[in-house]
């Protein structure tokens, strides 16, 4: 076993800032908006850190698709305790229309490139909220997924999960290597100190074009409107039941 | 002090580390700001220019360079063409010259418009109108290709002092503490930066600066600084509204003639029909009752400006405190082992209400005198931090200088019984006739603080509710500025003393925190055991404009840094 764990990271929108829909309706303003990286993104890199500290697996090498602007979430991971970075190059139209289809293919291709044992992502980014990407490269590569972590543990070659799901908590053993997608309880990251900013800038970042990796990244899907959420109207106070139910009858409701 | 003593008294209870990691660097600048990017910038030209290792490192409390400048602003680009002669080239965003100027004294419905003579301080002519958060982004990329560390998202909380008392350099803050204090399981030492020569530029009252005051007893022979506070919309109007390279100023309504102030409008020319409206209110107003925020909101409402927001809609507001002491409130500059630049000792031409330019230029003195010193040959210094009163007399000799001389004398005008009136017809006799070169010189009125009568000397202000379409409630206000801060750590509003907010802030004064924050800070609550009420302090709304800080009229809130990142997500304001 190589030892070496790939985490995902994606530079997204920061989750306090107010989004504005552009005039144009086609999509968000992100010129000078405040970003940071995914907060399930920092849960998977802390992870695979505390992974590297218990001795549990050789190195951490964080990855991120987008323009020039993804090396900072990079160094990032890079400070929290990463080893090396991958900047896949992804930029203008292509970077608009990137999706959990063709990070996936990115992150399947990277995978075998550099011989990893464990991919660890985010379960979802907060600008999309598609919760697709882990999934879609376990498939990709046929591995098992232990996806929704909130708790991983390694016995030997096989990995322990505990997932958050709708009735509880599912506790599964599967196969190394695997993709796994962390949770919000799974822990809680470290900051990214002063001093490991510094040496983070020392740590080497690789460039990597997504077309060397063999990897198409036309969409499938198309965007064709972004809106607000429509306006949200004041309630109406009701004085008796007789009046609730003919106003839920006037608007159709029953 | 105290603070860090039982502090440090935890840390050595949870076994912790006491050492921080320390690195050393020629120099190094507090505040990413027009100042510090400007001395930052200037120092690794000349190191670049003479062939010399130069080691500049700058901390910068926001998460990214310019996400917590705010300024109208109308930019003089004197000290961009000296620092950056080929700005524009290099796509610097100033792209709005200003085409048109117009001046005007409001009352409740009307405009009365005020020629703006050649030769007053409010004239335009040749400047830009700039998101200045912008313009600092883009500075901060000059610097990082000249080679200057900038370190966004790191707070510097603390000065270090040699053993001979010479300043060090500085730490930036511990994070990971609980809002009780104790360490978290991520808790981290601050680090420290060493250094030849520390540059603080926080900006307006900054809170090292504060520490520095008391220090080194700068401010002995200067009068105490007054402010305004600022507070700032960015709005995408009607098209057939927008009139690019507009400046619009405006004094009087609602403000009333003892109460100094003014507004400002600017259409921004970017592509998109932005204009950056906001009010400007002065922190010597004595009525607790008023509320800068709400006069900003019915500001809005006057016939001169509602046509232009009609049909518009708001996407963005902000709030920052502004100096307005001028030549007098200038504090003593350099000390050992560092230097104060920018708005920090506050170097804004008020009636031009200008601050950037010489801000630059305060900068660039500085990053001049200071590389002259560190890559001096024979320097002989008496202290391990290197002196450098060289900065202070270049700028007594600079234009800075004879520019805050010229308008020493127009904001203490205001304070006669005419007030604003009195104010203009001063200005008119002796800036606009004499430039300023009248022998005497006025001053000011005492702290800002000071200037609160009692409420029950006052009346209480009928604002007229938001509407929801032009004026707005404060909440959703803030929400607009992107502000947030980590929940789980002390808030970075310290009291001196927990009784004085109720026993006399909200006593005597009726709790004017509650209305001179622009981001809803302070409330007083009812206390959940019956009567009597608390001081609730909501300090993840906080936009660090500084105004508590300022204006408590028993000067015990103390404003200190929290966690580097946090504070507004402002965008090109």
């Amino acid at each position: 076993m190589s030892g070496r764990v790939l985490v995902g990271v994606k530079r997204v929108i920061d989750y306090a800032v107010k989004i504005r829909v552009k005039p144009d309706n086609s999509g968000v303003v992100t010129d000078g908006v405040k970003h940071s990286m995914n907060p399930f993104c920092e849960i998977a890199v802390e992870e695979a850190v505390k992974l590297k500290e218990k001795k549990l697996i050789k190195e951490v090498v964080a990855v991120s698709c987008g323009p020039q602007q993804a090396q900072e979430t990079i160094r990032t991971a890079l400070a929290m305790g990463a080893d090396r970075g991958i900047h896949v190059q992804v930029t203008g139209k292509d970077y608009e229309t990137l999706g959990p289809l063709q990070v996936s293919k990115i992150l399947a291709a990277l995978a075998k490139k550099e011989d990893a044992q464990l991919i660890i992502l985010g379960k979802q980014a907060i600008d999309d909220d598609c919760n697709q990407t882990g999934q879609m490269t376990a498939a990709l590569l046929d591995w098992p997924q232990g996806t929704f972590a909130s708790e991983v543990s390694m016995e030997g070659d096989k990995l322990k999960v505990v997932r958050e799901i709708d009735g509880g908590l599912e506790m599964i053993k599967i196969n190394t290597p695997a993709v796994v997608s962390a949770d919000l309880r799974l822990n809680t990251p470290r900051y990214a100190t002063l001093p490991n900013i510094m040496k983070a800038k020392k740590k080497k970042i690789a460039n990597v074009n997504p077309a060397d990796l063999g990897v198409d990244l036309t969409s499938r899907v198309e965007i064709l409107r972004v809106d607000e959420p429509p306006q949200r109207q004041a309630g109406v106070k009701v004085e008796t039941v007789d009046d609730l139910v003919g106003k839920l009858k006037d608007t159709g409701r029953i | 002090s105290v603070v860090l003593i039982l502090f440090r008294t935890l840390l050595s209870s949870y076994r912790i580390e006491m050492e921080r990691f320390a690195d050393e660097a020629d120099v190094v600048i507090v505040g990413g700001g027009p100042a510090g990017l400007s001395a930052a910038i200037r120092l690794k030209q000349l190191a670049n220019e003479q062939e010399k290792e130069l080691r500049v490192c700058l901390v910068e409390k926001a998460s990214q360079i310019g996400a917590h400048t705010l300024s109208g602003a109308c930019l003089e680009p004197s000290s961009l063409n000296e620092l950056i002669p080929d700005w524009k080239e290099r796509g610097a965003p100033l792209n709005t010259p200003v085409t048109e100027d117009v001046f005007s004294i409001l009352t409740e419905k009307y405009r009365i418009p005020v020629p703006i003579l050649p030769g007053l301080p409010m004239v335009n002519h040749g400047n830009y109108i700039v998101r200045l958060g912008n313009f600092v982004r883009w500075l901060g990329e000059q610097a990082e290709e000249l080679g200057v560390e900038l370190y966004p998202g790191y707070a510097a909380s603390e000065v270090l002092f040699h053993e001979d008392g010479s300043v060090k350099g500085v730490a930036t803050n511990d994070v990971g503490i609980a809002k009780d204090g104790s360490p978290k399981d991520v808790f981290e030492r601050g680090m420290e930066l060493h250094a030849k020569v520390t540059i603080f530029g926080e900006g307006c009252h900054g809170h090292l600066a504060k520490q520095l005051y008391k220090h080194f007893n700068l401010r002995e022979n200067c009068e105490p600084q007054t402010y305004a506070i600022g507070l700032k919309e960015v709005w995408m109007i009607d098209e057939k509204k927008w009139r690019p390279g507009r400046v619009e100023h405006s004094v009087g309504w609602p403000l009333n003639r003892n109460t100094y102030g003014g507004s400002f409008l600017y259409h921004l020319n970017e592509g998109e029909p932005l204009v950056a409206l906001g009010l400007v209110v002065g922190l010597d107003y004595t009525n607790p009752y008023l509320s800068p925020f709400r006069e900003f909101q019915r500001w809005k409402h006057h016939p001169f400006v509602a046509p232009t927001l009609e049909g518009g809609h708001r996407i963005a507001y902000g709030a920052r405190a502004l100096n307005e002491g001028g030549l007098q409130s200038i504090p003593k500059l350099t000390f050992p082992g560092g230097l104060l630049i920018g708005c920090s000792p506050g170097f804004m031409n008020v009636p031009k209400i200008k601050g950037t330019h010489t801000a630059m230029k305060s900068g660039m003195l500085a990053a001049e005198t200071i590389f002259a010193k560190v890559t001096a040959e024979d320097v002989e210094s008496e202290t391990a931090g290197l002196h450098v009163p060289e900065y202070a007399e270049a700028l007594k000799s600079s234009w800075v200088w004879k520019e805050l001389h010229a308008v020493r004398n127009i904001r203490p005008s205001f304070h006669n019984y005419f007030g604003l009136y009195g104010g203009m017809i001063y200005t008119g006799i002796f800036y606009w006739i004499f430039r300023g070169k009248e022998p005497w010189t006025l001053k000011h009125c005492g702290l800002d603080a000071h200037q609160l009568k009692p409420a029950k000397d006052c009346t209480p202000i009928e604002y007229p509710k938001p509407d929801g379409k032009i004026s707005f409630d404060l909440l959703s206000s803030v929400a607009l500025s992107g502000t947030n801060h980590e929940g789980d750590q002390p808030p970075h509003l310290t009291l001196k003393d927990d009784s004085v907010p109720v026993n006399r802030n909200l006593a005597v004064f009726d709790g004017p925190e509650q209305r001179f924050c622009p981001a809803g800070v302070y409330e007083y609550v009812p206390l959940e055991s019956g009567d009597g009420m608390r001081l609730q302090i909501n300090a993840q709304n906080c936009v660090h404009c500084k105004t508590c800080d300022i204006k408590d009229p028993s000067q015990n809130i103390n404003w200190v840094v929290p966690e580097g990142g946090g504070g507004p997500a402002y965008n090109g304001m």
